[in-house]
């Protein structure tokens, strides 16, 4: 009898063992391998391999990872920066993933590009998956998923995600099955990288909109935004990066200009200091004006840099030995990987 | 709520906990709560329909069976003459009501359709305008199956239930209300009423159950149902050969999709320890279509028998006609017009039943005609048998009828793929005119929404159920695989599992197909 109670436990624990580990294995052989990929969408997860000691993070979409580079605002001003930042990042999403990065640290600045205040509903489940699958499971990320979902999304396929992926098993290839463990770092900081070169030339103008007042679910998170940092101890910086297009409408400039008055926050607008930061449309852009590329992106962190000392809390901190030796390592990869970038262009 | 849905299987999570949690007998309430709670998320107005039927249903019956049973109390005249035209007169009213919300939902608009086209024949300009009308899903069983509790009361085959709410249960449970089977009032309430202990067997056996329904639907037919939707959609572009591969594609959705909810269905009400007729006994291994019929929708072919073909035939004026035509035609020939006119009005009825549209109609009376003309040439066939006697026991003979049987039933169903009738009888003339055999081998196919993998998951999946149906011959399968070691099971199990989990047509990207029962 004590026998086969035995056998009967055993058995069912085995059983389990076996279930649990074969979806396991089975989700992480299904997931999309981002990093091989699509790299956009490796950017969010990057985060919580690093050490939690930032002075800044940057929130916002590619107008923030593709434009400014942490690397510079360390090597040449001393602030240790991060940036959290996915593509087409909506303003809400921008909202958790600050209240996921005070889980962890409570940096004394946080930049939000302020483009995404453009969306006021989730725009592709694509994008919805690049900026949420990435986080750790905590309430922000569930109230995330919640807020972002597309009416085809389910919150169980967020949560199981081989519900979502299942259908990959027909593009299933060998990297798939050598990579179930492993992934490598594509972002620096959460900047992304890249070196080629091509002009804007004929940028569209942006098209007549019929309603230029931004939406009221982002304009919510806006404000929730400003009251958790404000709560916090952390001073907001609104900022629109240098990018041609989408087309930066002047009504949205007033907007952005009065809210950040009425509520104290200091705003760049990088469009309008073209000529300070020394930008070049034909040099500096990889995508005909979209995003910048390296140069342009050190040009315009030259200038971020050189306010943030001159106008925040932030200090310069390269007396930090601890630091500067984790940075150390972190400019040698940089540096390796502009290289490497550079040859694959030539 | 689609069976196959996260909400459904979470709704069957808090069921099947709160069942067995709660004391036996109240067990029967909360299936009546939850089936109108399924019924209500479907659609809070559908719950007014499904009332008012119970509603009629509950008190027809209960004041026919009234006179049944003070039957010995009348003068055996007075019965027959008076309390028995009291007793149809109250079977009219229940009937009138009853078939009047279905018409009205689900025929109004065909009506209107029709009557338009008549205007146009004649000439006339003036149009009679389509209606928004609700039509409530499963009204076609769910009146079905009210209406067969009706007629055995009504026949006194069983006794009209005392308990407006357990009758209230009988229409409306959820897992047959929406695609059947129309279960007996007889049968079902054998167990839908008592109590049920725990029984991890019986559990797991219903799980399995639902998983294999799941394989089926997910699998398979919601998976070769691109194929088919995007061969249907363009009758231009896909003539031909092309036709027999709808067919063939078509003939293992509908089976796959709705064999697969039958298993959804009599797997969740076996682990609610309530036993559902079975709905189908491997019909494509029939080797006539009056054997196929008898295999394929069981419970909707014998409610048509029941209450429509043995009525009709042995009625007033079906019997008047039977004398003058074996007077006028002879005694052979006399005795078969009153039961063909019989089973004509049943498969006019049972092509309207699945649809509103004439495609429906025709192919119900399609499945007459070929029934019919078998049934005429059964002398031909048995002269044929008795020349050839060895060739009836062969195996090449068998399967030579099974082919052609499914061949005909492909034929007679693409009626109800094609837009209408006469594009049917179109694309079937392109099987003829059009010479692109060469599609079935050239790759022409993997243009059809449907890749190579998808076929090679199409083909393990019908050689699946067809080496589950050899086996079904000799017993249930799960009951033979449960006399198999712990390990051998877990592997079976857990890899069906798995196969619906990667496999399954759902999620993202897919679109939620709707069981095509459902829309009946």
């Amino acid at each position: 009898m004590k026998n086969d109670t035995r056998v009967t436990y055993t058995r069912l624990i085995a059983t389990i063992l076996i279930i649990v580990s074969t979806l396991f294995l089975l989700t992480r052989l299904m997931m999309p391998k981002y990093d091989i990929g699509v790299t956009e969408g490796a950017l969010v997860a990057e985060y919580y391999d690093e050490i939690k000691d930032h002075d800044l993070i940057f929130i916002g979409d590619c107008e923030v990872y593709d434009n400014f580079s942490p690397a510079v605002l360390w090597q040449d001003y001393g602030i240790n920066s991060y940036i959290r930042g996915s593509a087409q990042q909506l303003a809400w999403q921008s909202y958790y993933l600050l209240e996921d990065t005070l889980y962890h640290e409570k940096p004394a600045v946080v930049i939000f590009n302020v483009l995404s205040l453009m969306y006021n509903e989730p725009q592709r489940e694509a994008y919805n998956r690049m900026s949420l699958e990435g986080m750790r499971w905590t309430p922000a990320k569930v109230r995330a998923i919640s807020s972002s979902m597309m009416g085809s999304e389910h919150f169980l396929d967020y949560v199981f995600p081989l519900l979502r992926y299942h259908s990959r098993w027909k593009e299933l290839d060998v990297t798939d099955f050598t990579r179930i463990f492993t992934r490598d770092k594509v972002s620096h900081n959460g900047f992304f990288i890249n070196v080629g070169v091509r002009p804007a030339i004929n940028v569209p103008e942006g098209r007549i909109l019929g309603n230029y007042d931004f939406g009221e679910k982002a304009m919510a998170y806006l404000d929730k935004m400003t009251a958790l940092c404000r709560e916090n101890g952390i001073e907001l910086i609104l900022v629109k990066a240098p990018s041609l297009y989408p087309y930066w409408y002047d009504e949205w400039e007033e907007q952005v200009k009065a809210y950040a008055q009425a509520h104290d926050l200091k705003y760049l607008n990088f469009l309008a200091l073209i000529e300070e930061t020394g930008l070049d449309f034909m040099t500096d852009t990889y995508n005909a004006g979209l995003h910048l590329n390296l140069s342009g992106a050190e040009k315009i962190t030259h200038y971020l840099g050189e306010f943030l000392l001159n106008n925040t809390s932030l200090a310069d901190r390269r007396g930090e030995a601890s630091l500067r030796a984790e940075w150390e390592k972190k400019l040698a990869a940089y540096d390796q990987e502009v290289e490497r970038k550079r040859g694959e262009e030539e | 709520m689609l069976f196959t849905s996260y909400e459904f299987i979470g709704f069957l999570l808090v069921l099947f906990t709160s069942y067995y949690l709660i004391p036996k007998k109240h067990q029967w309430k909360l299936l009546l709560a939850f089936s109108y709670l399924f019924y209500f998320i479907a659609g809070p107005v559908y719950l007014l329909y499904i009332a008012a039927t119970t509603a009629t249903i509950f008190f027809f019956a209960r004041k026919i069976d009234n006179f049944t049973l003070r039957q010995k109390e009348y003068d055996k005249k007075f019965y027959k003459t008076i309390i028995k035209s009291k007793k149809w007169r109250l079977l009219f009213l229940a009937l009138l009501i009853n078939l009047g919300i279905l018409a009205v939902s689900k025929y109004t608009n065909f009506a209107i359709a029709n009557a338009n086209s008549l205007l146009r024949a004649v000439g006339s300009e003036s149009q009679f305008g389509l209606r928004n009308i609700i039509v409530p899903l499963g009204i076609s069983f769910y009146t079905f199956q009210a209406l067969s509790y009706l007629f055995d009361v009504y026949r006194g085959t069983i006794s009209a239930e005392r308990n407006f709410f357990r009758f209230a249960l009988f229409v409306s449970f959820f897992p047959q209300l929406i695609q059947g089977p129309i279960s007996r009032f007889g049968d079902l309430k054998k167990t839908l009423f008592s109590g049920h202990s725990f029984d991890s067997k019986q559990i797991s056996s219903g799980l399995q159950r639902i998983l294999w329904g799941f394989f089926k639907k997910l699998v398979i037919a919601d998976r070769i149902a691109a194929g088919v939707s995007e061969i249907i959609r363009e009758p231009d572009l896909y003539g031909g050969a092309y036709v027999f591969v709808g067919m063939l594609f078509f003939a293992l959705e509908l089976y796959a999709d709705f064999t697969g909810g039958i298993d959804i269905t009599i797997g969740v009400a076996e682990v609610l320890g309530i036993k559902v007729a079975e709905n189908f006994r491997r019909p494509y291994f029939s080797k006539s279509i009056k054997e196929f019929w008898k295999r394929w929708h069981i419970s909707m072919g014998a409610w048509f028998t029941d209450y429509v073909f043995y009525p009709v035939t042995v009625s007033k004026p079906m019997l008047r006609l039977s004398k003058w035509s074996r007077r006028n035609l002879g005694q052979a020939l006399g005795k078969r017009v009153p039961i063909y006119l019989s089973s004509f009005i049943v498969w006019f009825l049972t092509g309207l039943w699945h649809g509103a549209s004439w495609n429906f109609i025709v192919w119900g009376l399609a499945n007459w005609t070929v029934i019919m003309v078998s049934q005429e040439l059964e002398p031909l066939y048995n002269r044929f048998h008795k020349s050839f006697p060895a060739l009836k026991g062969k195996l090449s003979f068998k399967f030579f009828q099974i082919l052609r049987t499914f061949t005909l039933m492909c034929f007679i169903r693409s009626f109800n793929c094609y837009r209408d009738v006469p594009i049917t009888f179109k694309m079937w003339g392109t099987m003829v005119t059009e010479r692109n055999v060469r599609i079935l081998w050239d790759g022409s196919l993997l243009g059809l929404g449907l890749s190579l993998a998808d076929f090679i998951i199409l083909g393990f999946g019908v050689l699946l159920i067809v080496w589950v149906s050899l086996k079904q011959r000799k017993g249930p399968v799960r009951e033979y695989l449960s006399t198999k070691p712990y390990w051998v099971k877990f592997v079976l199990w857990y890899g069906l599992f798995l196969m619906v989990l990667i496999f399954g047509a759902y999620g993202v990207g897919y679109d939620a197909s709707q069981f095509i029962y459902n829309q009946f």
